[in-house]
Parts: C-alpha cells; structure tokens; sequence
C-alpha cells in the first residue's frame, strides 16, 4: 500500500510553474525550483509570502491549482501525503499525543509493515542520533519544548525519506535553545544526507542553516543563492532589506571606469564593480550595509568611495559596536555600525561626519526598486 | 474568639464541601441502609438488619426480569446511539455540507422538548404507523433521546481534536483507514465513552418515554414506580446500592489505574 519511502524516487526536487489559489488571491505564483537532492534549502520570507503553502503542496496536504512537483523522475503532484516519499517536521511538532516517545517515532515504520525487530533497532539508533533514548516509554507531554523537538525531527528522519520538509520547526523555542537546534539540525543533515527544505521567516535561522536560500516574497522567489550571495549581492530591495538591513541611496550612473560603473550620489562621485550591479538603466539604488561604512569627523582622511556632509542624528552604543544614525545634506539619514575594535574618537550627536567605505562592498540596484519594500 | 474565626475561615471552603456531600448522598445513603430492611411487602419502617434481601435480590415478584429488560434496552439503545452518533458528530465536526447548521440545531431539539411531549407523541405515532408498543418501540425511542447527548458529548471532543495531527499521520504513510484507526479515534475515544456511559445512564433510569412506549414490557423504573403504589421491595434498594456501587468502583479504578500509569513514566 504505502511505499518503502527508502526504495522510493531519490533525486532532485524539481516543482514547475507551481501555482496555488485562493479566490482571487495567488498565494504561491507561478513557481519554479530546483532543489538539489543532498542540500540544505531553505525557503524564506515574511508570513504570508507563500513559503507554508509552497511546502503543505510538496508535502501533499495542499493541492496545487496548476504545475507539477517532482522527485528526481518522479511526478507526486498528484499523489497522497502517505504515498509520497516526504516526511514533515510539523510547526508545533503534532507528536500523537495518545502514543509513547517509541511508538511516535516507530508510527512510520509500522505503516509500511517493518519487522518489530527493525522497528526496535532502528528507533533506537534514531533516539540515540537525537541524544534522547532515556524517553522512550514517555509521553509527548511530559517532554519538554526542545525535547519535542527532537522528538518530531527523529519521527521524521527515522524514514529515511527523500526529502524532509520543517515548517518553522524552531518558532516555539526560546532563543537560546533555537540556537543550539539550529547547529544541531545542521548537524543532523549533514549526518544523515537527506535534503532538507526549510521554511522559515528568520533569516539568521536560514542563513545559519542553509547551503541555498530563496527568498520569497508575495507568492514568487525574489532571489536565490548562497547566504553570502544574497547579502553581499542583493539584486531587490526586497532581498537587500529582508535579509539584514540596507542603506539604499538614489543616484544615477554616469560613466564607466574599467570594471566599476561611475554613479552620482547627490553630487558625489562613487564607483561600484559592475558585477554587483542589476540595473537596467541609469537610474539605480546604490546599497552599502551599515557595517561596511567607515564614519570619521569631517576632514579626517577618508578612501574610496567618500559622502560628505553627514551630521551624527543618534548615537548608540551595543557593546560590539556602535550603531549611528547620519543625516545626510539630502535629508535621508544612513545607518551606520562602527566595530569598537580600536580607540578611534567616540563620535557624538551633532558631529560633522564623513562617511566612506571601499567600491566592492556595495552593490547596485535598478532605480524601479522601491527603496523600503521588505524593511523591518 | 479570634482564633475560632481563623479557624473557620481557613476551613470554610472543607466546611462548604462536606455540607453539599452530605446534601448529595444523604438520599444514596437512605437507600443503602434499607436495603437491610427486614421489611416485609413495604419498606418505609425500619424493622431490623438482614442480608437476607442481599442474598436474593430477585426475591420480589417480577423485580429481575424487569431489570432484565432495562439492561436490554439500556445496553442496544447505548450501543446503537452512540455508533450513530459518532458517526453524525464526526459529519457535522469534520465536513461542510448544505443544512449542516441546520442540522446542528436540530440535533438540540430532542433535549429541549419535554420527556412527557416526547413520549406522549411517540405513542401516537407508534399507533399510527400500526406498530405495537414492545421492547422495539422502547429501544427506538431510547436510541431517539440519547443519540443528541452523544452528538453533544463527541462533538466536543472532534473540535478539540488538533488537524495537525492527523495530517501528521498522513505525511507518516498512514492512509485513511490507518489514519483514522490509530489516530483520530483513539484520542476521540475518551469522548465516545463518555458519550456511551451517559447514554446508558439517560436509557437506564428514563421512565416517562419508556412508559409510553413499552407497552406492556416491564422495566426497573416502570416496576419501582408501579410497585410504590403499594409498598417498594427492599430489593429495589438492593438494586440501587448495587448498581451506585458498581459505578463508584468503576471511577475509582480509572483513577488509580490512570494515576499509576502517569506515575511509572514519570
């Protein structure tokens, strides 16, 4: 009846012009993806972007309006959730409530008629995988949040599927302990070599976890990549103020210089390598992340790209830096974060600043963009 | 003086309780205590302790196969109003379906019409569709009574019932049958037994409907009613305790079998 989830399609994850409507509204639009058979994927975006929805379809609780999910050759579009080589890791965990810590994680096996003997045996490695084998005979309401946790992750995994889906499976913790889940998940998946799809809308949990990112934003993917090309490289808004927080300054290209574009911001000249750039005409976004600003008292020596004319609007000290507010001659105030990693003058409130930083750490956006789309 | 106040003021709440105890089981207690009636045909004086009525409950005329019938009834009415029952609680609870919140407060009309309405009308369709009042007729209607408080009883434990979990069940290779056997039912079950014990409770002790419709089958409470025209038997006490005490051990060792459970895990 039910497949061997072992035996089953393996392979890459391919979903095609996947589609998902409600009435009138497209919660997933028109989404294509390949997710490679091994890798750490993680889906991410503000509630409501679609990410639930996108993994509820491949897991088979949610049925597409249109397109096609696959498994390395195989079609699941159309298949039950039981019959899909898939496990979930739910959001509040939904251990059975009714079945010991064992009987939770041997549910899978049972179905697809494993020996006892196998069932003992392997629910036991998979307990001692999770670090838990003491509560075995327990019930899932007297374990604790992180427990849970584990618990639901083990019930998963125990199945060897092709691919495991987490619906923000760390959401219901504390700080702290999502922390230690989130490099222990890691560790689980390198482990055991599953693909993992991740959904979430904590972008250190991606960017910790994941190998891939794709950013998700009103049912689309905005942009996709490594951790370090979506912050280093940001080619929306969306992207570029989503993950970490972006200073984005209106300007208009006026030249070439070799590999860098010659951009005009306010009246100050600045060049950027053209390879970070994703304008199509001249009037662009120029993004620089607060911490790859250099700030000094106006007249002190500044290199590379140089804005002028800055005024300290606010000034707080967080230990490992300094975040100040600029305000610039064109009204706009600049974020800024100072490592405290020298004894360079502690600037205050009112100071005449210049703010610098070198061409490669900043990245170009089409002048379209708006410039506060997916802000905190 | 002030140290009676204290007194009283902490304990005002045991106080409060073992009054309403008192209130509660005086009239059980009554019971139990002349049930070692010595009595004769009536059994309104005390005249001295016996076990002999304990040792023969069915002494009286009649007694036993009116308990019979009442287990009868009891028992099918229970059994069939709750599989019904459960399965229209999981309708309403689960699926969208056109009238169902009509249906929903039809179900609640039977517990709102008076017993003697219900009863009095049930004989005149009985008679009407040429049926004789008998054991059948007594079922049909019990059954009819009691499938709204099952409904009640389940429904509320199918809302409380988290979707998550039997999509967990789902994504866990379990089909629909699987899903529903190990899962679902399993934690909707505390509420169908629940709903089967009130069944039987509502079946057992209902005499109005039944005396409507039973025509000439004798029931427990039929027989006590009839029989307190002319003296009730100290066996009906004996029935009574019996049963009150059958019922108390059966809570009693829920509890401490549920409490032994809880504590080897812990």
């Amino acid at each position: 009846m039910a497949v061997d989830a072992s035996t089953s399609a393996k392979g890459d994850l391919i979903l095609k012009n996947l589609t998902k409507t409600y009435g009138e509204f497209n919660a997933v639009d028109d989404l294509s993806l390949v997710i490679p058979k091994g890798s750490f994927f993680a889906l991410l975006g503000p509630s409501g972007c679609g990410k639930t929805t996108t993994l509820r379809m491949i897991a088979g609780l949610e049925e597409p309006t249109s397109g096609t999910i696959s498994v390395g050759t195989t079609d699941i579009t159309d298949m039950k959730p039981y019959k899909r080589p898939v496990n979930t890791v739910f959001q509040n965990y939904a251990l059975f409530p009714h079945l010991s810590i064992f009987e939770n994680i041997a549910f899978g096996l049972r179905r697809r008629g494993v020996s006892d003997a196998d069932v003992k045996a392997q629910v036991d490695k998979v307990l001692n995988l999770v670090e838990l084998p003491q509560l075995a005979e327990r019930k899932p309401n007297q374990l604790s949040g992180g427990q849970q946790q584990r618990i639901a992750v083990a019930r998963a995994i125990v199945n060897r599927p092709a691919l495991l889906l987490l619906d923000e499976p760390l959401g219901a913790l504390d700080l702290k302990l999502r922390r230690q889940m989130q490099i222990e998940l890691k560790w689980i998946q390198t482990e055991i070599g599953i693909t993992f799809v991740h959904v979430t809308h904590d972008q250190e949990e991606a960017m910790t976890m994941a190998d891939t990112i794709a950013v998700m934003n009103n049912g689309k993917i905005e942009q996709m990549g490594s951790p370090e090309d979506l912050y280093d490289s940001p080619r929306t808004s969306f992207v570029a103020n989503f993950l970490g927080q972006s200073n984005l300054i209106p300007g208009t290209i006026t030249g070439n210089d070799g590999d860098n574009l010659i951009i005009e911001l306010f009246g100050n000249k600045v060049s950027v390598p053209k390879k970070r750039s994703s304008a199509h005409g001249t009037s662009v976004l120029v993004g620089i992340r607060p911490e790859k600003f250099r700030v000094a008292a106006e007249g002190k020596g500044a290199t590379g790209n140089v804005l002028t004319g800055g005024v300290v609007s606010d000034v707080s000290y967080i230990g490992v830096s300094t975040q100040y507010q600029v305000e610039m001659p064109w009204g706009k105030e600049l974020i800024v974060f100072e490592q405290n990693d020298d004894d360079e003058d502690f600037l205050r409130k009112g100071e005449k600043v210049t703010l610098s930083w070198e061409p490669v750490f900043s990245f170009v956006l089409d002048g379209s963009e708006n410039a506060s789309s997916g802000s905190h | 003086m002030k140290r009676l106040t204290r007194w009283f003021s902490k304990n005002l709440i045991r106080i409060y309780a073992g009054l309403a105890f008192i209130y509660l089981f005086i009239p059980v207690l009554y019971t139990f205590i002349y049930s070692f009636n010595d009595s004769g045909k009536t059994n309104l004086i005390w005249k001295g302790f016996t076990f002999e009525k304990w040792s023969n409950p069915c002494g009286a005329p009649d007694i036993c196969s009116a308990l019979g019938n009442s287990f009868l009834i009891g028992f099918t009415s229970t059994f069939v109003s709750t599989v019904l029952g459960t399965l229209i609680a999981f309708a309403l609870g689960r699926y969208k379906f056109r009238g169902r919140s009509t249906t929903n407060l039809l179900i609640f009309l039977p517990m709102a019409t008076p017993e003697i309405v219900l009863g009095a009308s049930l004989l005149t369709m009985f008679i009407n569709f040429g049926f004789n009042t008998s054991l059948l007729t007594a079922i049909i209607a019990h059954v009819m009574f009691c499938i709204s408080f099952v409904v009640v009883t389940v429904k509320a434990r199918i809302a409380s019932l988290d979707p998550r979990l039997e999509q967990a069940a789902m994504d866990l290779y379990a089909n629909e049958w699987q899903t529903f056997r190990r899962v679902t039912f399993p934690l909707v079950l505390p509420g169908v037994a629940a709903a089967a014990l009130l069944a039987f409770s509502l079946s057992f002790d209902d005499f109005i409907i039944t005396n409507f419709t039973a025509g000439t089958v004798n029931t427990f409470p039929k027989f006590v009613y009839v029989a307190a025209g002319r003296g009730i038997p100290a066996q009906a006490n004996v029935i009574g305790s019996a049963m009150f005490i059958i019922a108390v051990t059966v809570v009693i060792l829920g509890q401490v079998l549920g409490n032994k459970r809880k504590s080897k895990v812990s």
